[in-house]
């Protein structure tokens, strides 16, 4: 196998590790604490007074244009990395390049801050 | 490490060795950080002398915390989602084990040698918005959901300055190999003077300032607590959480305080190396066995102290509004840390 597979191996040996060490401290838990359930204890918790309503309401979600604005920086960082680690290949030509593509973002930023998108409402 | 290494360990001898290192480099950093800094910092701090009965100084308290979360009843709502209420804890834990694989300790104790390694460590780490997320979910509880809400919100928020600020070191260092970015680092000369090698908090300052703020704040940790805030919802998302299950997002939020510190010591501190002209190194291959040693050592203290400024400031400022905190991110980090990225890159073309 080579050492590119054998990198993501161990990856898949950590996330393992990381499952086995909590189900076993979990499993030494269980085996000590009380398990004595009624109905007060498995209530929702609301400061002491009896929950009203369902647990799963609505609420206002004010940031969903930021998860979408989110979406594109995130997928132009993507971009950057690969000419950020070539930049010394590509010199000055890079350079310009890479200044149009931040200029444009850079440009997105300001629309949708100009739009009062990035406004509390 | 590397004297190991040198006589050919079979696969499953270095899996072993990797992840038992791996499981101590997730634990001991958070325990330290636990005891050194909220234990007893903290109280300092606070002019009390917090905890001093387990052992001297108290130095036995972490013990008696596991001992005292071990016999706790596992309470669950009734009306939440049972399986992934129960889940939600394990996946925040298993984020940080995975995050610890990429940092290096040495110029051989590595557990993994990615070629892309600063790419994986920034995917990897936003896997423990989606526990938060659905821990917030599970709970069926109004605080629950609107810490998760908030969490999530403010988790993407400051996952882009940190992205962007760390292209200023991968720009420098031409890689995003993190043994490749430590080596540039200690390898390194300034002006053509290299008694200190390279050290990239010197040319990435901002880059630096920026990481560590973003770092706070997928922390959430004080200025940017408001997902956990205490004084109105109780405490988040983890309302719900008792017994062992509390207990591992407490490991995960401070072992990811320190494998965030140790990521951030590699980028911009030099990470295990020490410069590179003191012994007459000059490249990776150059570099002595006996560093396998004492990396571990220096990244731990490096470790130390970036997570003792994140504490500090944790201590020491109260909280942001969510609407100042989104603002922060938007309007002040990310066209900072673009214009960040612009000047480095011309920098590097000029010289």
């Amino acid at each position: 196998m080579s050492e590119f597979l054998r990198s993501y191996q161990t990856v898949i040996w950590f996330g393992v590790v990381a499952v086995l060490l909590a189900s076993l401290l979990l499993g030494l838990a269980s085996l000590v604490r009380p398990v004595k359930p009624n109905r007060e204890k498995q209530l929702a918790y609301e400061s002491g007074v009896d929950p009203v309503g369902d647990g799963w309401v609505q609420s206002q979600i004010r940031y969903y244009v930021f998860a979408l604005l989110f979406v594109i920086f995130d997928v132009e960082a993507v971009f950057i990395f690969p000419w950020a680690t070539q930049l010394e290949r590509y010199a000055g030509f890079g350079l310009v390049e890479m200044g149009i593509f931040v200029f444009v973002l850079l440009l997105g930023l300001v629309y949708a801050w100009r739009k009062g998108v990035l406004r509390w409402i | 490490m590397s004297v190991l290494l040198a006589v050919d360990m079979p696969y499953w001898l270095q899996t072993i060795l990797r992840v038992l290192g791996g499981t101590v480099a997730v634990l001991l950093p958070a325990g330290t950080i636990v005891y050194v800094f909220l234990f007893k910092m903290m109280s300092f701090m606070q002019s009390r002398l917090g905890p001093m009965e387990a052992g001297p100084y108290g130095a036995f308290q972490l013990f008696a915390e596991v001992g005292k979360w071990l016999q706790k009843e596992d309470l669950y709502p009734d009306r939440a989602d049972k399986f992934i209420f129960k889940i939600a804890p394990i996946v925040v834990l298993t984020s940080t084990f995975l995050l610890v694989a990429v940092v290096p300790f040495g110029p051989d104790a590595w557990f993994t040698n990615f070629e892309a390694g600063v790419f994986y460590a920034l995917a990897v780490s936003s896997v423990s918005v989606l526990g938060i997320l659905i821990a917030g979910w599970a709970s069926a509880n109004k605080y629950s959901l609107l810490g998760g809400l908030r969490a999530a919100g403010q988790l993407i928020a400051y996952e882009l300055p940190m992205v962007l600020a760390v292209i200023g070191v991968v720009i420098q260092a031409g890689s995003m190999n993190f043994q490749e970015i430590v080596v540039a680092q200690n390898a390194g000369e300034i002006f053509g003077w290299n008694g200190i090698g390279n050290p990239y908090i010197l040319t990435q300052m901002v880059g630096f300032i920026i990481f560590m703020i973003a770092v706070q704040a997928e922390l959430t940790q004080t200025p940017f607590d408001m997902p956990i805030a205490e004084s109105e919802l109780v405490s988040g998302y983890m309302t719900e959480y008792s017994g062992f299950r509390f207990l591992m997002f407490f490991i995960g939020e401070f072992a990811t305080a320190g494998v965030f510190s140790l990521i951030a010591a590699a980028l911009f501190l030099g990470g295990w190396g020490i410069p590179f002209a003191w012994f007459g190194w000059d490249s990776m291959d150059s570099v002595d066995n006996w560093m396998n040693i004492v990396g571990p050592l220096i990244m731990f203290t490096k470790m130390m102290v970036l997570s003792g400024i994140i504490m500090w400031v944790r201590f020491s400022y109260p909280r942001f509004r969510e609407d100042q905190l989104q603002k922060f991110a938007w309007k002040v980090l990310i066209p900072v840390s673009l214009l960040n990225i612009m000047a480095t890159a011309i920098l590097k073309v000029a010289f």
